[in-house]
């Protein structure tokens, strides 16, 4: 790997396997598909050269229960893809959050329903913070908006991973992915000690056989399970993380994440040239879903607008943190369309609360 | 242990230490125990036990690890070979096997079975074909024979509509990057042996970096075939047989002969 | 004397030792364990027939059945 703190001319995708091999992952499962696929070309070099595992498997799901295996071992282990594989995924990820496994998924985001285009999208934030597949459980998200947050925050993905035991989800999309930026490769590639994996399997050399599983037959057993799982997703709610940008004074706060966030910023930053009291509130971890900063916001009589390229998800989280005090409005860029900042000022202007009266 | 009088005695059978001391789930004359049974000592033998790492499919013998006191993992259902995968490229020094039925490996885990198999991922798999989906209570499998009734073939598997029987091992012995790949049966002690036989030698392939070993076992499922277990074992021997033959149809060490 | 000992409460019944054994010693008893099987046994007079070959518990799925085989004369068997 390069010497570190250079400044590396990189695209999001390229990032994310940079902070990968930085974050020490050790085995890595891949399946093409676009907009991601720069992801598994580069660790198919860059992690077998560290001494890594890298497997293009025949299918998502096989690249998904890959990952069930080598984190069952114990292993930093990780599998990307975008939306559509993402969707086949989603029984793997179940069976992780059941099973406790601490494996990394990286979504970059397209558009859909269906093969939809390979155009950027938010539309799988429900999927990602609701727990995609069955039952009742949650993986933690971070949502990068640059080339050096999607490398710093694949590296956070897998520490917070092995912290709950807990499948992680880096969610970014076809902008984040296809973008290039200079980053800071700032991390030694991470030396695992091995510690704190008790659980994992290795052979029951001179110690009892060790399970993971999440079939729990019998009477009470499932419930006793959950209910240790969401004291666990409560605890994750230390884990919440997002930027604020001239909220001090704004009367309207803009709700955006991941690429919509970025390019709302820069709207933000064009409005208040025209001295709008407006500023922005980016999330960056999806789930826990930080709350507490916008109730605060509220409690402070501002005025919201949440932004989103899709038909409106995170809005709901927003509505639901804002409740006690104030509602939010909507504007939606639908997948399909790439909205640069001036297309937001008109719906940003329109919900300023003097103008909305 | 009752001390006999005049002439001291032998225990002759032993059960090794890695199979639990415990009743099983199974039903009555289900050959899911003699294949445990069988799993057991050939781990036992090849001094392995602590080395295995079991992944476990769903179907009746999901609870496996109650019966092998090994390090297990869980695999969603027809996951289990690229789950294997897995654990064996991120722990190549451990033993690793899947123990899955016909519904698990040759339905809904056939994409991920031929893959595993064709990477010649070093691992042994156990496949256990009673052609029918036995937990969930007797439905048409990829093996059920033709004119077999199920609870979702209620008139006969109809070659016209449902196809013909997968022969799983032959599949199997047919990609290029397969070691070894034979078919054995439990249905009497001359074969119960044999079986133990090729077991071993799929374990010791992969004790030995030789690559993916494939062991189908035919197996009697009583219940859901609406017979006595002494009946669904005689069918064993009989139809299941004649259709699934017997033998080593792969082995790179002598290429099958 | 070769015997077969059972372990009445895992037997479910299944009779497939019977069908295996060289000298027809095992068959259905009247007793039932406490899963409500029917277990099997060797009934006294068949007793001093068992060979000890074990195959009996070869077959069984239940490994249920635990075999002894009488040492006959001289021969020394050391203990496995």
């Amino acid at each position: 790997m390069k010497k570190n703190d250079t400044n590396l001319l990189v695209k999001g995708n390229e990032a994310i396997a940079l902070g990968a091999v930085a974050a020490g992952c050790e085995c890595y499962f891949a399946y093409p598909i676009t907009p991601q696929s720069e992801i598994p070309e580069l660790l198919s070099e860059s992690l077998v050269e560290v001494g890594g595992t890298f497997v293009q498997a025949e299918s998502e799901i096989a690249a998904a229960n890959m990952l069930l295996g080598a984190t069952a071992c114990g292993k930093r282990a990780m599998t990307s893809s975008s939306s559509p594989g993402i969707a086949l995924k989603q029984e793997a990820i179940s069976y992780m959050a059941g099973s406790q496994l601490p494996g990394v998924i990286v979504n970059i985001c397209r558009g859909g329903p269906g093969l939809g285009s390979i155009d950027p999208s938010q539309g799988d934030y429900y999927q990602t913070t609701r727990g995609g597949g069955h039952g009742d459980y949650r993986t933690l998200t971070l949502a990068p908006a640059s080339c050096q947050e999607a490398y710093d925050l694949t590296i956070r993905a897998f520490d917070l991973a092995f912290l709950y035991r807990n499948p992680v989800v880096v969610l970014g999309d076809a902008i984040l992915g296809q973008m290039k930026e200079p980053i800071k490769n700032w991390k030694e590639r991470v030396v695992l000690d091995g510690k704190g994996l008790d659980w994992s399997l290795s052979g029951a050399r001179n110690r009892e056989p060790r399970l993971l599983k999440s079939l729990y037959l019998s009477d009470g057993a499932l419930a006793g399970h959950n209910r240790k799982l969401q004291e666990k997703y409560q605890a994750m709610r230390k884990e919440c993380d997002w930027e604020e940008y001239r909220t001090q004074d704004a009367e309207l706060i803009v709700v955006a994440f991941g690429s919509m966030g970025r390019i709302a910023k820069s709207a933000v930053r064009k409005l208040r040239e025209k001295n709008e009291k407006v500023g922005l509130f980016r999330p960056i971890s999806l789930y826990p879903f930080p709350e507490a900063p916008l109730d605060r916001l509220a409690a402070q009589g501002k005025g919201f607008l949440t932004l989103e390229n899709n038909a409106g998800q995170m809005v709901d989280d927003v509505r639901l943190a804002i409740r006690r005090h104030a509602d939010s409005g909507l504007h939606c860029v639908l997948p399909g369309h790439l909205a640069n900042p001036d297309d937001l000022l008109g719906p940003i202007e329109e919900a300023m609360p003097a103008k909305a009266g | 242990m009752t001390q006999a009088i005049q002439t001291e005695e032998k225990q002759v059978f032993r059960l090794p230490d890695v199979l639990a001391d415990t009743a099983t789930h199974f039903c009555p004359g289900c050959h899911h125990g003699i294949v445990h049974r069988l799993l057991a000592d050939v781990l036992d033998q090849l001094g392995v036990v602590q080395d295995t790492i079991c992944v476990a499919s769903v179907g009746c013998s999901v609870f496996i690890y109650n019966y092998l006191l090994l390090d297990t993992v869980e695999s969603p259902h027809g996951r289990a070979a690229a789950v294997a995968t897995g654990v064996k490229r991120a722990n190549p020094e451990n033993v690793v096997f899947t123990y899955q039925g016909d519904g698990d490996l040759a339905a809904i885990g056939l994409s991920e079975i031929m893959y595993a198999a064709n990477r010649g991922e070093n691992m042994t798999v156990v496949f256990v074909n009673n052609t029918v989906y036995g937990m969930t209570g007797g439905q048409l499998a990829p093996t059920t024979m033709v004119g077999q009734k199920t609870t979702t073939s209620q008139q006969g598997r109809s070659f016209e509509t449902d196809g013909a029987p997968l022969k799983m091992t032959e599949i199997i012995a047919g990609l290029p990057g397969v070691y070894f790949s034979a078919r054995v049966a439990v249905n009497n002690v001359k074969n119960i042996k044999k079986a133990g036989k090729i077991l071993k030698k799929g374990f010791a392939n992969q004790v030995q970096h030789k690559g993916f070993s494939f062991v189908e076992f035919l197996a009697a499922c009583p219940t859901n075939w609406r017979m006595t277990p002494v009946e669904a074992n005689e069918r064993v021997g009989g139809e299941m047989i004649d259709y699934f033959p017997l033998g080593i149809f792969k082995d790179n060490d002598n290429d099958g002969l | 004397m070769s015997r077969v000992e059972i372990r009445e409460n895992r037997c479910k019944g299944c009779l497939l030792c019977t069908t295996v054994c060289p000298e027809e010693v095992l068959c259905l008893s009247d007793r039932m364990n406490s899963s409500g099987y029917k277990v099997v046994h060797v009934p006294e007079s068949l007793q001093e027939k068992c060979k000890g070959c074990s195959f009996c518990a070869e077959i069984c799925p239940d490994w249920a059945l635990t075999v002894f085989r009488d040492k006959k004369g001289g021969q020394a068997h050391e203990k496995k």
